[in-house]
């Protein structure tokens, strides 16, 4: 409950409304405070508090240039790869702030796990998709690496459908196919909680479906993290919604609230469908 | 009527989209015309000379038959060591300019220089490597003729390296990081891997290059009438004993000339072909 | 609700939405006034009326219902749409019952009309009737003008009502117990008076569901009497 609480004195008057009731009794997981962020000289991100909770699946959603994914590649410092990008603030993560300048970054990703627009399979085959990223931190015998691939690639819903080509290359695998590949990929390092930027913005109907299957099962195991710009989708799959709108945090509440009555009139107009 | 006038605005737009595509196809045939007349006289000239003792004999004095056999394997062993310098440099520069330098100013000096070097004229090469190598050592040799192949190779390799890494996705990148791979890593099982058909057939245009350059070796390696594959001594080449035979009275050694040409051509063709099907398979 | 979706189409949808449930709110309306005066001035001709009308009413609820699915489908419609869509479907069901208990307490009239009826029993189901009228008219106000305060002060009245339907039920019980020649007459009365009642619990539903749809919250008070779900229209007959 500390973002509810927490520098209350640093908002001239509320920017975000947080739910007061319902995140009673859950573990956060993470806990981001007064974050900023600059492209340049450009301030992307405003004063952002937020919690995401263990074992929940929390969405970001808004319009275009909101922030939005800025805030997720905030998460495992994926912008770290670009100059003239930094965050100021806090994120809390296992009592650490990982925008310390101390944190090992390769070992943060692999425990803050993503998935991405478009699918993004390794040029190898599928087996070795999955077992490159599990040998990279662990010195495992063959037959147990093989294990965990399977496991992988039955966690991600996929195994029926390749167990009888995991030497071919996993760029002949289908959009659909290619996207529960990287989830299975991501998966496999074991990470703790995994973040899924527009995961089905490239897919059909039914892939869609299927991955978003795929999210509300793995919630059991990790805490989610979900940048969509189909509402239907952050309401289909997540247990709380973010509604970012220029850089700031507007409205964060429990899913259910925010898509049938949220409290700000931005979120309102923006679900409804009211942009001009 | 609006309907009159757009039938004569269309009918003008036909007619210059007629003399356009005209145009066009007559420049085609233009210059693919002549292509043709250069391979057609140099087959018909080199097929006359190509027999088994071109494989098996050295270059011949004046007025006698001969080979081209120790030219051959001068070539080769010059392009061979041209392209053991000039490869990694490139590869590792070239993976500077696309993965660390990006955003360096540095990197845009570099790429800079590089270009120029590309487009340098291979006399000028052959010049800078006589002062450097073949001045001081007093002798003309075939480690300064490979030497100056490899100042040739280096930038084609530096420029495809570069421009077959940027045309992997950085999300790719991002996804290998997100995984937890360090940077270095990534380069080299992921980066090179999506890019490595690209970089592959840059090397072989490099080699393309470089087997039919002659001004840098006339600097440089200068030529030797006998089999020799002393790198420290003058060697022969291809393209040197092409220019000197060619320009040569005698009969036997203007034929060699046009069997040697055919030869180039030839390899650098098959080269050209398997750099393209290397490409075409991606 | 400011209608101004990128969509506008979707507007035009909504606005038709409002208009069915405007006329079919005046209609029920004029139907239970109508009920009313053939209870009061005994006159058949109006229950005949209000009888074969009630079919009309009818027709637009299941208007309402087209209108509504083929929005939730086609429309997806979330937060605010979402709940007017919803308790569109729930306003037009409770009208449509409310014109029911209207159609009934007019059958009811029409026996009543032959035999005789104690005037001031009759005219204790006017004053409940009247109660209630101005409450649905005052809801249905309150609907057109998404005047949240007013359908909260129509909630309110319920407990009026329900205080006069309780003195009416024990004034019936005691003429029935005098003169059991009344039993008669007094037994139709006193299931005017409950579908009368009934009625108004319906408009006490309309009035939540006016605060529902623009703001999203019930009134939080616990309900007088047990049932305290927010969307049920009916539980008992």
């Amino acid at each position: 409950m500390t973002m509810a609480s927490t520098n209350a004195s640093a908002f001239a008057v509320p920017v975000a409304t947080h739910a007061a009731v319902s995140t009673a009794g859950l573990a956060e997981k993470v806990s981001i405070r007064n974050l900023e962020f600059f492209y340049g000289d450009s301030r992307a991100l405003k004063n952002i508090n937020l919690a995401l909770y263990a074992n929940k699946t929390t969405a970001f959603i808004g319009p275009s240039g909101c922030g939005k994914s800025t805030l997720l590649r905030v998460l495992n410092r994926m912008y770290d790869l670009y100059p003239g990008q930094r965050a100021t603030g806090e994120v809390m993560f296992d009592g650490q702030n990982l925008l310390d300048s101390g944190v090992d970054i390769n070992l943060l990703r692999a425990r803050i796990g993503m998935v991405f627009q478009k699918p993004t399979p390794f040029p190898m085959s599928i087996y070795e998709n999955i077992a490159f990223g599990i040998r990279l931190y662990e010195r495992l015998p063959r037959a147990e690496v093989d294990a965990r691939v399977e496991s992988a690639l039955r966690r991600a819903a996929l195994w029926d459908e390749v167990k009888d080509k995991l030497d071919a290359s996993g760029l002949g695998l289908s959009g659909g196919q290619q996207q529960r590949l990287c989830i299975a990929r991501t998966v496999a390092v074991k990470p703790e909680v995994i973040l899924f930027d527009e995961p089905c913005s490239a897919l059909d109907p039914i892939s869609t479906a299927k991955i978003e299957e795929l999210i509300d099962e793995l919630k059991q195991d990790y805490t989610i993290v979900i940048v969509t710009h189909n509402m239907q989708q952050a309401a289909r799959v997540s247990d709380f919604t973010t509604f970012m709108y220029l850089g700031e945090l507007v409205e964060f509440d429990v899913t259910e609230k925010i898509f049938t009555a949220p409290t700000d009139s931005r979120t309102q107009a923006y679900i409804t469908g009211r942009f001009g | 009527m609006a309907d009159s006038r757009r039938n004569t605005l269309y009918a003008a737009r036909r007619l210059r989209n007629t003399v356009a595509t005209s145009l066009a196809y007559g420049a085609t045939a233009f210059g693919l015309g002549w292509l043709v007349l250069i391979l057609g006289v140099l087959l018909l000239h080199g097929f006359g000379g190509l027999s088994l003792s071109v494989f098996t004999e050295n270059t011949p004095p004046p007025g006698s038959a001969g080979g081209l056999l120790n030219a051959i394997a001068g070539s080769i062993v010059m392009t061979v060591l041209a392209v053991v310098i000039g490869t990694p440099i490139g590869i590792l520069a070239g993976t500077y300019l696309a993965e660390y330098g990006r955003h360096d100013k540095l990197a845009s000096i570099v790429r800079f220089i590089n270009d120029i070097l590309l487009s340098a004229p291979s006399i000028v090469i052959g010049l800078f490597i006589y002062e450097v190598m073949v001045a001081p050592m007093g002798h003309f040799s075939g480690y300064a003729g490979a030497v100056a192949l490899a100042v040739i190779v280096i930038p084609v390799v530096v420029r495809t390296t570069e421009d077959m890494l940027r045309l992997v996705p950085d999300t790719l990148r991002e996804a290998a990081a997100s995984i937890g791979l360090p940077r270095s890593h990534m380069i080299v099982r992921i980066a090179y891997r999506a890019a490595r058909a690209g970089i592959v057939t840059g090397i072989l245009l490099a080699i393309a290059r470089i087997s039919g350059e002659t001004a840098p070796l006339l600097f440089t390696a200068l030529n030797n009438q006998f089999w020799s594959l002393n790198m420290n001594a003058p060697m022969p080449s291809l393209p040197v004993v092409i220019f000197q035979f060619a320009l040569s009275p005698y009969e036997e050694w203007q034929s060699l000339a046009w069997t040697g040409a055919l030869l180039i051509t030839v390899t650098v063709l098959a080269l050209s072909i398997f750099a393209r099907t290397l490409t075409a398979r991606k | 609700m400011a209608n101004d979706h990128i969509l506008k189409r979707f507007d035009e949808e909504l606005e038709r939405l409002n208009a069915t449930i405007n006329e079919m709110g005046g209609l029920t309306e004029a139907q239970f006034a109508k009920a009313l005066q053939a209870v009061r001035d005994r006159d058949t001709a109006i229950a005949e009326e209000v009888i074969a009308d009630d079919a009309r009413v009818d027709a637009l609820d299941v208007v309402v219902q087209e209108q509504t699915v083929k929005m939730l489908a086609l429309r997806q419609p979330m937060a605010v749409d979402l709940r007017v869509v919803l308790s569109s479907i729930k306003i037009a069901a409770a009208l449509e019952r409310i014109a029911d208990y209207a159609k009934n307490t007019a059958k009811r009239s029409i026996v009543l009309a032959q035999g005789s009826a104690p005037p001031s029993a009759v005219a204790g189901i006017d004053r409940l009737g009247r109660l209630v009228r101005a409450a649905l008219k005052d809801v249905l106000d309150a609907f057109a003008d998404d005047d949240v305060a007013k359908a909260r002060d129509v909630w309110d009245r319920d407990e009026e009502i329900d205080q006069v339907y309780t003195g009416l039920f024990r004034e019936l019980l005691t003429y029935m117990m005098e003169d059991p020649r009344t039993i008669t007459a007094c037994t139709h009365l006193l299931f005017m008076a409950k579908n009368i009642e009934r009625a108004g619990d319906h408009v006490t539903n309309i009035a939540e569901l006016v605060s529902f749809r623009n703001t999203g919250q019930n009134f939080a008070e616990a309900r007088r009497k047990g049932s305290g779900a927010l969307y049920t229209t009916d539980t008992a007959p």
